[in-house]
Order: C-alpha cells, then structure tokens, then sequence
C-alpha cells in the first residue's frame, strides 16, 4: 500500500507497515487532520472525557481484582479495598471521584456542542453518537453505583429500577425480570456486576470509536460556527485549519495537566465532596428494612430526579424524565436557526439558552433537597424553560434576530 | 432470502435462554414460600415488620378510636374504594383487611418503592393538624391513612398493596396464602 508521496520506509518499521498502516492512519488522523485553528477553554472536554474513561477502566480493572460481588460480601470487600488493600483507598477515590468527573466534563461537552451549534448538519449522526454515549455512561455510573452494596446503593436501585413499573402492562413483570427476586437481592447486584465490568464498557469503547471516526468524517465544528472545509489553498489544505499534531496535542496536554491537578485535590483532599461523591448513607451497609431519610441519587442524576418529582403522578413524572432526557436527541432538528453559533445567534436564543442552563443548575440543587413543600414548588417552576427550551426551539430558533456571520473563522494570535 | 428469514427465527430462539435466565431462580422461587407470623404480642398502635418474598410487609395493630375516623378522609383519597389498587379480594373493603384491629401491608410505596415512615399520630407536628394518621413515603412524598389508601397529590398512583393472607388462628397469621390450613396451634 506504499503511497507515492511517502515511500514506504525500509527495515522493521517498512515491513510492519507494508503489512498494517500504522503511518498512513497516523497522518490521515493525526499529523495530517486539519481542525479549526479557533478552539477555545470549551475543546479542552473531548479530550479529557478519553482521558478520564481510560482512567476508569484502569482503576476499575484493578478494584475488581479486589472486590467480591455478593449480597454478603460486597460492602465488605469494598471495606477491605478501603482499609486492608494497599493504595486500595486510592483505586477507589480515583474510581468514585473519576465517575463524577466523567459527568462534569460530558455536561460542559455538551454544552459546547449546544453554545456553538455543533450538533447541526453535518454533524447530526456525531451527536447522536454522543448522546447514545451520555445514556451508557448514565447506566454504568447507575450499575456501578450499585455495587458497593451501601444503604443508598440498595435504595438507588430499588427507586431506579421501579422506574420501569410505570411501563403500561408489562411493568411489574418486567420489574421482576430486571431484579431476578422478589425484591433487590444477589441476583440484582451479580448482573449489575457483569454489566458494569463487561457490557457497557464494551459498548462505551464501541461508542467512543464510532464518535471519533464520525468526528474525523465531518471534522470538527469550533467557536464560530464556520466550515473551514469551505474554504481550501491550493493542496486542498483548509485555510484555517492546523494539524492535530503537534498544535492540538499540546493544547490537550496543558488542559490535562490543569484537570489532573484539580482532580488530584479533590481525591485526596475531599473524596466525598462534602456528601456530593460518596454518601454517609452509603457506609452503611444495604438494609432492605429501612429507607435512608432523605434519599437522593448522586449530583449528577440529580436535575432528572427533581423533574421525577415534580409530578404529583408516577407515570407522568417517569414519562417527563423520558422526555427530557431524550429531549437532547432531537436537537439536530428541533434547531431551525441558519446560523450554528451562539456569537451570530440573536438575544431571543441567547434567553432560552441562559434559562434552560439556569433551570438546569436550578433541579440540579433541588434535586438534592427533600421532596417536600418549597423545594416540590420550585422544580415545577424550573421544569418549565427546561422543557420550553426544547419545545419551543423550532419557533424561537427561527424568529432569533442573528447576525451575519463571517467568511472565515476569528482568530486573534 | 429464506435463509436469512431462519436465521433471523433461530437468531430470536437463541435469545430465549439468555432473556429467560433474568428470571427469578428456582432458588429464589422457593425461598419465596408462605410465611408464618405470631401476632400474640402485637398491641394496639404497634407495628411489626416481619418479611415475604424480600418484601417488608407492615402488621399494624389498630386502634379502634382511629378505625372509626377511617372514614373521614375519603373525600381526600385518589383511590377509596381500592378499584386500582393491589390486594386480595377479602381485602377490598372500607378496612383493606380481614380483621378491622389487624392492618396487614406490603410496605413498599407504590410509587418507587421505599419504605414509608410511620406517622400514626393524629395532628403529627410534621404532618399538621388535619393528619388522621398513616404513613408518609420519605423518598418523594406520598402519604397513606391507617388503610394504606393513598392520600390525593402524592407521586403514589395506588394504595399500599395488601399481600395474600389468612389467619391459622386468632394469634397466627399466615403471609402469602388466602387460606391457611386449618389447624391450630402454633407452627
């Protein structure tokens, strides 16, 4: 497969590569894939959610060395993993404080491809892609949750998982089916285990691979909503665009450094977040005779639990989380505005937007409050631009006055 | 065109196994047998939470002075006379029991499943004066009266479920059969 351009290379190196384009994938990929020369703070989260999925399955890997699934096991084995394992605690802090960091650096993700219009054509299936990534993560961190055997992780599984109840028909069957009792027991916890160590990793490396390849199908987007593939010289070189290697790889380095820094502080200064990470309720083992007072899932899980609360009716409150989770599916084409780029979007746009992050942050909180009189009250008041946000972008997004936008993306040096 | 057509048939019966084995074990079939309860020692006001088929069930005794309010708060209640709810037939009265000093629950709230809190005190602080009574879910809300039946603008779409049950004697209680053999004396 010798390219005319680059010969292949003799010896070791030259016989590997006759055989398997190690450097034709690298320079079609890496030092030859052309990205926008304009990224910002935002493009530093790609990157580091491969950073902090890899760290997960390296840590995972080794706390299952350790742990013991079990309903008479696992809360001690993970004891075990705390005291008696060496750096056992550490494997775990990273494991527990990576699976937030894993949210808080797919939310802010997410947030870029909303702010700069990332998911619009061409870039639909990429999102899409996204999306189906967001929802295993959501199941491996729920699964995973669940394993330490802690009160909250009985609890979390036994309000999760009678979630699917609401379901007309099937429901309590189904129920059954997905404990594998009567009730949350051993048979729960051991196919939580195997999913979390072995289907949806699978599934999540599946997904990523599918994310990147779509990714380096379209290239990438960037702050200003312009397609630099618009615009080539004359060896069909974008103008705006520069090399993966080495410009971007050393932007994600400095961006690494910055988040293992916070991250390491967070680890082994404040593990538990101040209740937020790890849970009290959760160095309890799991009780089936008795409900931690008050129970919420952990922060990240938090602005759909509130929304589940704020109906007054299990199957709407279960039918409103649906929606508002899959409500993201669908912005690729509930979007209508000619522009992709919160700088050329208008100042109707930019309101929906501040308002639906603001409602966001807002069940986020009120998700871990109690479920009762003030805090019931002001989840319905954030529910509502929460869902406006969505239902009404193919009105808003077409009335927006935007601006022109430019010819070529804005870089200042 | 065939061939894919069976392949796709035995690609489907393939998965029958792999879907099945979700199932309850046989084990856990069989550790789901009927259980025997000694309510000799349970008074008025009390509550025991003995267990049947990994679920809490709730065996209140009641007392009679609240029993008689029962009534009071039907206009406040989703589902009074039980129509959508879960329990046996001799259960399906105004007492949602078979003995009006014997209140017998799954104590798992309909809504999500935890476990409601007592709360029999009428006028619970908590609870406020207008209380009668019952019990209060602490995952989302939802309260129930001394019947189990679910109070108008809680997450609980139906009231606490009753499971089977039947008495063996005046002091035993049986969990998860409608009739009991008849015998007496303690199990």
């Amino acid at each position: 497969m010798a390219n005319d351009a680059y010969p292949a290379k003799p010896g070791i190196w030259g016989w590997i590569n006759r055989r398997l384009p190690v450097d034709a994938f690298m320079r079609s990929q890496v030092l030859e894939y052309y990205a926008p020369k304009n990224f910002n703070f935002w493009y530093f989260f790609g990157s580091l959610a491969m950073l902090v999925l890899v760290m997960q399955l390296v840590t995972g890997i080794f706390l299952a060395m350790f742990y013991k699934v079990g309903e008479n096991t696992s809360f001690d084995s993970v004891e075990f993993i705390m005291r008696e394992v060496n750096f056992g605690w550490l494997l775990r802090y990273l494991h527990s404080t990576g699976a937030s960091a894993f949210f808080l650096v797919i939310y802010l993700h997410m947030f870029r491809g909303i702010m700069y219009g990332s998911y619009k054509a061409p870039r639909e299936l990429l999102w899409l892609f996204g999306m189906i990534i967001y929802l295993a993560l959501m199941a491996e961190a729920f699964l995973g949750y669940v394993l330490p055997w802690g009160n909250m992780s009985f609890w979390a599984a036994t309000v999760i998982i009678n979630l699917f109840g609401a379901v007309p028909v099937v429901g309590p069957a189904l129920v059954e089916w997905i404990r594998g009792d009567y009730g949350i027991a051993d048979a729960t916890l051991n196919r939580f285990f195997s999913l979390h160590v072995v289907a949806l990793p699978l599934l999540l490396l599946l997904l990523v691979a599918l994310h990147l390849v779509a990714l380096h199908e379209v290239g990438s987007n960037n702050p200003d909503g312009v397609e630099i593939k618009d615009k080539k010289n004359a060896q069909g070189i974008p103008l705006d665009g520069i090399p993966f290697h080495p410009y971007y790889t050393v932007k994600d380095l400095f961006g690494t450094g910055v988040f293992l820094t916070l991250f390491s502080i967070v680890v082994f200064f404040t593990p538990t977040f101040g209740d937020l990470f790890l849970e009290k309720a959760n160095f309890e083992p799991a009780d089936p005779l008795s409900t931690p007072d008050p129970i919420s899932p952990s922060w990240y899980f938090t602005p759909y639990y509130a929304i589940l609360r704020s109906f007054p009716d299990k199957g709407a409150g279960a039918v409103a989380v649906l929606i508002a989770v899959s409500a993201f599916f669908f912005l690729p084409w509930l979007d209508r505005s000619p522009v992709k780029s919160i700088r050329y979007r208008g100042w109707i746009y930019k309101t929906f937007l501040t308002l639906f992050v603001l409602s966001f942050l807002g069940l986020m909180y009120l998700g871990l409050q109690p479920a009762q009189g003030i805090y019931v009250m002001l989840s319905r008041i954030c529910c509502v631009p929460y869902f406006a946000f969505f239902i009404l972008m193919p009105f808003y997004s077409r009335w927006d006055p935007v601006k022109p936008v430019p010819e070529r993306v804005t870089f200042h040096a | 065109m065939a061939t894919s057509a069976v392949g796709g048939v035995g690609a489907v019966l393939a998965a029958i196994p792999f879907v099945e084995s979700w199932q309850p074990s046989e084990r856990a079939r069989a550790l789901g047998a009927p259980v025997v309860i000694d309510i000799s020692k349970l008074e008025p006001g009390q509550m025991i939470t003995p267990t049947w088929r990994k679920q809490v069930i709730y065996i209140v005794g009641r007392k009679k002075a609240l029993v008689e309010q029962l009534a009071k708060s039907d206009h406040d209640l989703k589902d009074k006379d039980s129509k959508d709810s879960i329990q046996p037939t001799y259960a399906q009265n105004e007492m949602r029991s078979r003995r009006e000093d014997v209140l017998v629950l799954i104590g798992i709230c309909t809504h999500l499943g935890c476990l409601p809190k007592t709360f029999f005190d009428p006028g619970d602080p908590v609870l406020g004066a207008s209380w009668p009574g019952g019990f209060r879910c602490p995952c989302h809300g939802s309260r129930f009266d001394l019947a189990g039946r679910v109070f108008k603008g809680s997450p609980a779409p139906t009231n606490l479920s009753v499971p089977p049950y039947s008495y063996k004697n005046e002091h035993t209680l049986v969990i998860g059969l409608d009739q009991a053999p008849a015998s007496s004396g303690a199990a």
